[in-house]
């Protein structure tokens, strides 16, 4: 029933290839293939968000894209966010000051889903973010202090850019 | 000194790991020759096990074992023993770690398979062919004591788990003289728990006929002593650890069959087992809550006080006892609430059903025992035509009767005290954020055919429960500081303000400090992450143990300086001469003290810098609040719109108050969805409806408003921080409040809402009744 096909993806910034099974999602190539368990799997039914990363500049939920699909795409996982030399990408500085996390187990997704909407949307209004969100669930926080880290992280983008 | 730390909203020192993608959950451990397990979970809510054929499993490539409970052996050939056992429990059902003979819920694992990976053992799951014999199923709690019921378990007597009661004063008499009695039906339905990170089981057999556990749970000593236990093992030979783990609300306090058959596998095929819990798994065999049924009377005098409650509840504990008789007795002991009652009495039946086990999720037994204590006061007031706000003021504990004995006993059957408070300024403080226009709104809203409700709530919550936590804090000859303590964080932020509250004792940066909790090979002994209690015992714990250190670093830089003890300060990693420029380290009087080789000790000192700390509760403290909501409900729709929510809380002193925020924030929208979203279905047959998120509703950012939070600070005079517990006071108040404004907004057709979940189609048939 293996039905082994080989992918080719770049993976924050680095080319990388891998054997897969046709049936396996994105979400578990990237964390049992490369590795890369920063992404989390919360429902594998496409609802929580966790598992979100961002291919081809487009917010992803990793546990409904087949693998196969993803062949020869730029994805982008939480362990890209952050620049080259290790400082911390302006949402990830954002989450930290307004306590946009608790168990961090959703973090990732919340992370990936505002790192593929906020540059183009910086001054985003709330609204615009809790709809934006609404695809990921948290149960710790509330959500307001991620709606906030959103908030201030827009103002730094804009101010970066 | 530098900067005072407690009470300061820092920045959490666990995040920069989570944030960089760098934490290290169940599921992403990693280890050579690691297996994965996938359970095969009953079908039926009650069955008779007749045969199960593992034979097609096997054969699939990449299979390593298949196990039944038989095939377990005389190690899993019993149940497991009660994890809070009671005296009050009549029928102490507990699981096996495979059932063998029958299943009592749907989702009970009662075979596995372990495979290369999970896909296959996934596979090779589906392939096992399990004969049941279906029995009777009994699925309505309310019905659960009727005489033709079926009985849950086979051989059973009756569906009764416990019968507890509580009673206080003279009931009779007080009702009998009372102005006025009022009668009330309350229905809750439960829900699910719902951490975004599932449970899961780790299991490493290590030399020297030794295991590691890793776990994905809030309380790894209870854990390793279940273990130990059941395997018949030292404890010694078993260690139990918690890594980062994304999120625990209650449930991942239990002990589940899965963290004993996973051990087992792991011990018989000497080689490491993984299993990580699906969303599926979770829905069907994480313990849940809320299942109650209520009816109440209530006796007040013309002013609307309060005087007496009295009524019978039927508590749907489930198939199992999981978790002692926790959830209701909290149901219980959460009487009277913040008001001053001249007799009570209660009684609760607990019964089985075949359903998932109802524990304690965030609030335990609290929220619906404040759900049907605040519709009782909203009852009053609406039938007298006083004020909602007034019947609370004239009932509650009043400031100067600190501490107030309720006339209600504990858990260990002790007389239940509320240490400190000021209820009437939490409500106070709250309706006055709220401002004072909103009954002219509400009456403008109705001229144009709209309808604002206006809800209260309040709320009493006992913390810091019994018995201890404890911490190590150890200054090491690199100047660098750990804290150990058996305290499991779920994402709290425990390592945090452990750390702010060691480093005023120690005058050191919050950065040179790192925690380890939640692991039985760094710390001894531990309770668990439960009932709001690790601020109060583990906060107090390092607290302790930091003061000690502090102690012994001024007495040994008294000798190594040869100055006054009395003249040195601990500031920036030094103890100083104030004004003089005579100062030693706190790392090289932590290497002197940890000795040399060859070298004597310093005179009258025991080696090391560090000291060990038991913070013992004898006695709960009590937090409080008043929660205000103001909402919007559409009557043709039956939607609900949450247009402010105003929180007036007191947890005592704020250890970090950006934390305490983020505990109540969660807190109060746990309760929101229990009050408008969360309910867990299940049929006449027992089989679960609601088993993924498109058909169990979690509340979502668009649902939500800001929550407005109002921090009062009554020290608790019962421990040295002076804290009280802030994890589930969100949550306690919230669905009693979303519900008596929705009630308030539908005052016109004259809807009185005495359950919840309220979902809008409900809420429509509601108003329909009254058209």
């Amino acid at each position: 029933m293996s039905t082994l096909r080989r992918i080719a993806l770049t993976v924050n910034g680095t080319r990388r290839t891998c054997e897969v099974e046709a049936r396996e999602h994105l979400g578990d190539v990237l964390r049992e293939k490369l590795g890369l368990t920063g992404t989390h799997i919360g429902c594998e039914h496409g609802v929580c968000g966790a598992c979100t990363v961002v291919v081809d500049g487009l917010a992803v939920r990793s546990c409904l894209m087949l693998s196969v699909q993803a062949d020869g795409s730029t994805v982008t996982t939480v362990e890209g966010l952050a620049a080259a030399d290790g400082a911390l990408h302006p949402l990830q500085e954002a989450f930290w000051n307004c306590h946009g996390l608790q168990c961090g187990f959703c973090t990732p997704g919340m992370l990936m889903t505002l790192a593929a909407f906020l540059p183009a949307r910086p001054d985003a209004t709330e609204a615009d973010i809790r709809e934006v969100i609404s695809g990921n669930i948290c149960r710790c926080t509330g959500y307001e202090s991620i709606v906030d880290a959103a908030l201030e992280a827009g103002q730094r983008m804009k101010k970066g850019a | 000194m530098g900067v005072r730390q407690f009470g300061a909203s820092v920045r959490r020192l666990e995040d920069p790991r989570l944030l960089r993608g760098n934490g290290r959950y169940l599921d992403d451990i990693r280890l050579a020759g690691l297996v994965h397990i996938a359970f095969v979970r009953s079908d039926h809510a009650h069955a008779r096990i007749r045969t199960i054929d593992m034979t097609a499993a096997r054969k699939l490539p990449g299979v390593v074992a298949c196990f039944t409970g038989r095939d377990l052996g005389a190690v899993a050939a019993r149940p497991m023993p009660q994890m809070i056992p009671s005296p009050l429990l009549k029928q102490s059902k507990t699981y096996y770690p495979l059932a063998i003979d029958e299943v009592c819920h749907v989702g009970v694992p009662l075979a596995l398979v372990v495979a290369e990976t999970r896909a296959i053992a996934e596979d090779a799951a589906a392939l096992v062919a399990v004969d049941y014999e279906p029995l009777p199923a009994i699925v309505d709690w309310r019905r659960a004591l009727d005489a033709e019921a079926p009985r849950a378990h086979l051989g059973s007597p009756d569906n009764l788990v416990a019968a507890l009661h509580s009673r206080f004063g003279d009931v009779e008499k007080t009702f009998a003289s009372a102005p006025h009695v009022f009668r009330e039906s309350f229905e809750i339905h439960r829900g699910a728990c719902h951490s975004m990170e599932g449970r899961g089981v780790v299991a490493v057999p290590e030399p020297g006929d030794k295991i590691t556990v890793w776990t994905s749970t809030q309380a790894p000593y209870m854990v390793r002593r279940m273990l130990a236990e059941y395997l018949g093992r030292a404890e010694r030979t078993i260690r139990v650890a918690a890594p980062d783990v994304g999120g625990g609300f209650g449930p991942k306090g239990v002990v589940y069959p899965e963290e004993l058959a996973v051990p087992i596998v792991a011990l018989a095929l000497a080689r490491p087992v993984k299993w990580a819990e699906d969303r599926r798994e979770h829905f069907l065999s994480t313990t849940q809550q809320r299942d109650q049924t209520w009816n109440l009377e209530v006796a007040a005098d013309p002013s609307g006080r309060l005087l007496a409650v009295r009524g019978h509840c039927v508590h749907d504990n489930g198939g199992y006892v999981a978790y002692g008789v926790v959830a209701p007795v909290t149901s219980l002991a959460a009487f009277p609430g913040p008001y001053t009652l001249a007799a009570l009495d209660i009684k609760i039946d607990v019964v089985f059903t075949n359903t998932v086990p109802n524990t304690p999720i965030r609030g335990a037994g609290r929220p619906t025992t404040c759900f049907v204590l605040e519709r009782l006061a909203d009852r009053v007031a609406r039938q007298l035509g006083i004020d909602r706000a007034e019947v609370r003021r004239r009932s509650f504990v009043k400031p100067e009767q600190f501490p107030y004995t309720t006339g209600t006993k504990t858990r260990d059957g002790s007389p239940i005290s509320y240490d400190s408070g000021n209820y009437h300024a939490c409500l106070d403080a709250a309706l006055n954020r709220l401002g004072t226009d909103f009954a002219e709104r509400q009456r403008r809203a109705r001229q144009q055919g709209r309808y604002l409700g206006l809800g209260m709530a309040s709320y009493v919550e006992d913390t810091g429960l019994a018995p201890f936590e404890g911490a190590t804090v150890r200054v090491e000859p690199t100047g660098k500081i750990v804290i150990q303590t058996g305290a499991a964080s779920q994402g709290q932020g425990h390592a945090t303000i452990f750390a702010q509250i060691c480093a005023d004792q120690l005058g050191v940066d919050l950065n040179n400090i790192s925690v380890e909790s939640g692991d039985t090979a760094s710390f001894p002994l531990g309770i668990g992450t439960i009932a709001s209690r690790v601020a109060v015992t583990g906060g107090s714990s390092v607290h302790m143990a930091a003061a000690a250190v502090r102690a012994k670093a001024l007495k040994a830089a008294a000798d190594m300086l040869e100055v006054s003890e009395s003249d040195l300060v601990l500031e920036d990693g030094y103890a100083k001469v104030a004004g003089a420029d005579v100062k030693v380290s706190l790392a090289s009087i932590a290497l002197k003290l940890d000795g040399s080789s060859g070298m004597p000790m310093l005179a009258g000192f025991e080696p090391g810098l560090a000291a060990t700390a038991y913070y013992e509760a004898r006695k709960n403290t009590f937090a409080n609040g008043t929660n205000v909501a103001e909402v919007e409900v559409d009557i043709e729709t039956g939607a609900v719109k949450i247009l402010r929510y105003i929180v007036a809380h007191d947890c005592g002193r704020l250890i970090n108050p950006m934390l305490v925020d983020g505990q109540v924030r969660g807190g109060v929208v746990h309760g929101i969805g229990n009050a408008l979203f969360e309910r867990m279905v299940y049929d006449e047959q027992g089989q679960p409806l609601t088993t993924t998120f498109a058909d169990y509703l979690l509340p979502l950012a668009t649902d939500i408003p800001r929550i407005e939070i109002i921090h009062l600070e009554t020290p608790s005079p019962l421990n040295p921080l002076g804290v009280k517990g802030a994890g589930e006071g969100g949550t306690i108040p919230a669905a009693a409040c979303i519900i008596s404004a929705i009630e308030d907004a539908l005052v016109p057709i004259g809807v009185r809402i005495n359950e919840h979940p309220i979902s809008p189609d409900r809420l429509v048939a509601l108003i329909h009744e009254l058209a």
